[in-house]
């Protein structure tokens, strides 16, 4: 495992520029990889392809292309288990759905366990993943030594790892390659595709959502659907309504390229770091988010100390690597870690947001549901229990565990 | 690494703070009448700002006392930071930059 991957050829042509039109039948708010996805599936489960995706800077400059790429499925309660392994099993079909790859590599995810509170969490999450048929095992010190030899394993650090859960099925993607193989996927269907749009407004009706003025003038939509991530809140705001999310800065950093030492995911919510080797040989590197509301995209130096120590505690090898880049996206965070998929209290308006820190493995799964949800104007059963109105009723679902430190 | 001044114990780096979200968020005065949506709105709902905020943090790591700030959530630039009980200073004016 010592030679880094050759990367494939992109497809020569990936999609064109469109010049917005006066109307839609959609209209998709966020060129991230939800907004595209949802475009996909719009046209391509549903037939609808007069739709544009509008997007104020550029494809896939949001969270899409500033993630570190980690997807699975190993979450504890059966809603979020549900669509995220729908996801997963998308993922596993995607390169020949979209007719070109996405460097998804199933390397499987481990979660170290490291102290008595994480061994019997993580266990109980294996259980209730092992019921959902999600692929998790529990496994020993000793197995993960013989997985991962060069994470120190041994018992006399800080932190001594006390097993891990595993989800062979998981893995990584190569993130601004989704972005581009759906983008060219809806493009090819008729889907415009419109860069530096921002929407700055909404045109109502009464109830009813009718279009949205934007930095290049007016757009009639029939149905009006956001995924702007970071920024839900402030446009969801323009309609009147509030959201319980808040936005929060997450930084993720890379290495040089290295050879490759590492070929699975590792991730440790305790010490309180991730990394994987990308497939050029980087070391991707994240951690958590600053815990305060936060637009710059750009994260505080602390939490990259904090991540590197952890990051060095547990594999001492990568003491002499060298941090070549940070970034941060602003990722907006539910109170129960949940996102929220469904309705606008408005007629012809939904809401797909606050995926936090973990949204890019639901990539396939909530384009599939968030496009079925918008093209029969009800809730699809995946998404039913992540509607707005749960905070009402008090159904939370509590992934906190699975999702809050974890990707 | 945020500079945040305690209004006890002056300027400290950020690590010796944790973070209270929105200021000024006060429990309903009529708390039995509430009905469920308006309790899901006080528990769950908090202003997002982008922009000048005020907001909650709390000296863990020294006073242990709460206290309010004012920052922009763009630039992390701090305009005041004020006691619980002080009078609420002004918003800063936004800045085109
Ligand atoms: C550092 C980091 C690491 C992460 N790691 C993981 C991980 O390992 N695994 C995982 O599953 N998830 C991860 N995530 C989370 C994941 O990236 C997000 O949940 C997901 O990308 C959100 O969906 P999106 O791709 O549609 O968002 P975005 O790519 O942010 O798309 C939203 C788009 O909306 C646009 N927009 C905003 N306002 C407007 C407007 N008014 N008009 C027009 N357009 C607008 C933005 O410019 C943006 O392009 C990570 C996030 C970050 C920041
Ligand atoms: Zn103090």
């Amino acid at each position: 495992m010592n030679e880094p991957e050759r990367l494939p050829n992109l497809p020569e042509f990936l999609w064109a520029d469109a010049e917005p039109k006066s109307a839609y039948d959609v209209i998709i708010i966020g060129g991230g990889g939800h907004g595209l996805a949802t475009a996909y599936y719009l046209a391509k489960n549903h037939g609808i392809t007069n739709v544009a995706v509008l997007e104020r800077g550029w494809l896939g400059g949001g969270n899409m292309a500033r993630n570190t790429t980690i997807i699975r499925s190993n979450y504890l309660w059966d809603e979020s288990a549900a669509i995220y392994e729908h996801s997963l099993k998308l993922w596993e079909g995607l390169e020949d759905d979209l007719g070109c790859e996405v460097l998804f590599s199933q390397r499987g995810v481990l979660n170290l366990a490291h102290n008595l509170g994480d061994v019997r969490e993580a266990k109980r999450r294996v259980n209730a993943n092992q019921l959902n048929g999600v692929d998790a095992e529990w496994l020993t010190t000793e197995e993960v030594r013989k997985l991962v030899p060069i994470l120190n394993a041994s018992d006399d650090v800080r932190y001594p790892v006390w097993g891990a859960t595993f989800q062979p099925r998981a893995g990584i993607a190569k993130h601004d390659w989704v972005a581009w193989g759906y983008a060219r996927g809806a493009h090819a269907m008729g889907v415009d595709i419109v860069q530096g749009c921002e929407v700055l407004d909404f045109v109502t009706d009464g109830n009813r959502v009718v279009g949205v003025e934007t930095n290049r003038g007016r757009i009639n939509a029939g149905r009006t659907a956001l995924c702007a991530a970071g920024h839900s809140s402030g446009l969801a705001a323009k309609l009147g309504v509030r959201l319980p999310v808040q936005s929060h800065p997450l930084q993720a950093l890379v290495s040089e390229l290295l050879d490759q030492v590492l070929d699975t995911v590792v991730m440790s919510n305790t010490v309180h770091v991730y990394v994987s080797q990308a497939h050029k040989g980087e070391l991707v590197m994240g951690a958590g988010i600053d815990s305060y509301i936060g637009y710059g995209q750009r994260g505080s130096f602390p939490v990259i100390e904090h991540q590197m120590a952890a990051a060095i505690e547990l594999f001492p090898i990568f003491a002499r690597a060298h941090v070549l880049r940070t970034w941060a996206g602003i990722v907006d965070v539910c109170p129960d870690a949940s996102p929220i998929v469904g309705h606008l209290p408005l007629d012809n308006a939904f809401i797909n947001c606050g995926w936090g820190t973990g949204g890019f493995k639901a990539t396939p799964g909530v384009g599939w549901v968030y496009a079925d949800t918008i093209a029969h104007d009800r809730p699809h059963e995946l998404g039913e229990p992540f509607a707005l109105t749960r905070f009402e009723h008090g159904s939370l679902i509590d992934e906190h565990g699975a999702a809050a430190v974890a990707h | 690494m945020l500079s945040i001044c305690c209004p006890w114990c002056g300027w400290r780096d950020e690590l010796e703070f944790s973070y209270g979200g929105q200021a000024h968020v006060a429990y309903p005065a009529n708390p039995a009448e509430l009905d469920d949506a308006s309790w899901s709105e006080y528990i769950f709902f908090r202003d997002n700002t982008l922009g000048w905020f005020r907001e909650r943090w709390v000296h863990t790591a020294g006073c242990r006392m709460w206290f309010n700030a004012i920052r922009h959530t763009v630039t992390n630039e701090f305009a005041a930071f004020y006691r619980p009980g002080d009078p609420v200073p002004e918003m800063p004016v936004e800045v085109v930059r």
